[in-house]
């Protein structure tokens, strides 16, 4: 398996009312070993499974939110955000929790995985991948 | 490179089909299957927004065998939307570059 | 052309699973190969031997099982997926201590990296789900 691909995570549903999200979360992470290029977008609902302060005790589900911020160490750090989606639930930026990887062509500096992207861009994305994940 | 989209929910229900008619270019198909094919009848809330997006070059086809499943006739879907078969499904997939899921 | 399969859901409650049986019987009627069918999700449960539809319905898993004799497909049920919904095989079911293995005809119990080298392996995938 010499060829690279890339792979686009599109992820468009709420976490906890639905496995979706979390069990998308499993494939990132298997997948990171296949050393694959990588490219998770956050769509519709989607946006939901980035929110800051989840808090699963009062539902009894295991709370999965920390491990996005995990995923800079799987070198899996082109993540993006459709504006659009944001903006139609009343979010921001700030409702998300921040990603980071360190970057080791720089010094291990520690950079921001995420990135807003509008629909056009959006349209790019899914037009260059080779592979589209959903769940 | 070119895009087949599937869309499986009706667009009175979800908002699939028109997340997909956001994102969708003109070089690309999109594909409606299971509850999609309520998306392709004439007259509808969502009509006018494929009419749109035919006007930009983007290519509709709808399966008939959910159609014909669910008591629509071929002749209520839309002009310009082709009605083809899971062959016919099979053959868009490999036509397109790759395949987007709007599930 | 090389396709590969993904199902998001189970039997009977969502078509996902029969419209990707008859894309994948379209597929290789006309000469496609498919290079891998991979359950993921509740789509595990397609994988079981002890549905018993009513006998004027289609059963499921029966008619995968046939597709994938006759074609000699690899139908792959992820085991994270399937443990969490007691889709087990012989060896599964043994080191859980369970009764009986209860995986359909021609399917195995395998990891996720299969989705994605069927991903890498592939010219295309499609995903059926909800």
């Amino acid at each position: 398996m010499s060829e690279t691909k890339k792979f686009v995570y599109m992820n468009r549903k709420a976490p906890y009312g639905t496995v979706y999200a979390l069990e998308s979360l499993e494939v990132v992470l298997i997948g990171a070993a296949f050393e694959q290029e990588v490219q998770l977008v956050f769509v519709d609902d989607g946006v939901y499974q980035l929110t800051k302060n989840q808090s699963t005790d009062g539902i009894g589900m295991k709370n999965f939110s920390k491990t996005y911020s995990a995923l800079g160490d799987y070198d899996v750090n082109q993540i993006y955000i459709d504006e659009q989606s944001l903006k139609d639930r009343g979010l921001t930026m700030d409702d998300l929790q921040e990603l980071t990887y360190e970057d080791e062509d720089d010094d291990w500096a520690e950079k921001s995985s995420m990135k807003l992207v509008n629909r056009e861009q959006l349209a790019e994305l899914i037009g260059n991948a080779d592979v589209l994940l959903n769940f | 490179m070119s895009t087949l989209h599937t869309v499986n929910k009706s667009p009175f229900e979800r908002s699939s089909l028109d997340t997909c008619l956001s994102v969708v270019s003109n070089d690309s198909t999109v594909l409606l299957i299971e509850d999609g094919v309520a998306g392709a009848l004439q007259n509808t809330t969502a009509s006018s927004s494929i009419t749109d997006a035919m006007g930009n070059g983007v290519k509709f086809a709808v399966l008939g065998e959910d159609l014909g499943a669910r008591g629509l006739s071929a002749d209520r879907v839309m002009d310009g939307i082709s009605v083809v078969d899971y062959a016919g499904f099979v053959q868009l997939a490999a036509d397109h570059d790759n395949v987007q899921s709007w599930l | 052309m090389k396709f590969a399969i993904q199902i998001n859901e189970g039997p009977f409650t969502h078509q996902a699973a029969d419209t990707a049986y008859q894309f994948t019987k379209a597929a290789l009627e006309n000469g496609h190969e498919i290079f891998r069918v991979f359950f993921y999700h509740d789509g595990v449960n397609n994988g079981t031997m002890y549905g018993v539809p009513p006998i004027d319905d289609r059963n499921v898993s029966a008619i995968w099982s046939e597709l994938a004799e006759k074609y000699d497909l690899d139908l792959v049920v992820c085991v994270a997926a399937a443990q969490r919904r007691g889709i087990m095989d012989e060896d599964e079911s043994k080191r859980h201590g369970k009764g009986a293995a209860n995986i359909a005809p021609k399917f195995r119990i395998s990891g996720l990296g299969q989705l994605i080298e069927a991903g890498i392996e592939a010219d295309r995938l499609l995903v059926f789900g909800d």
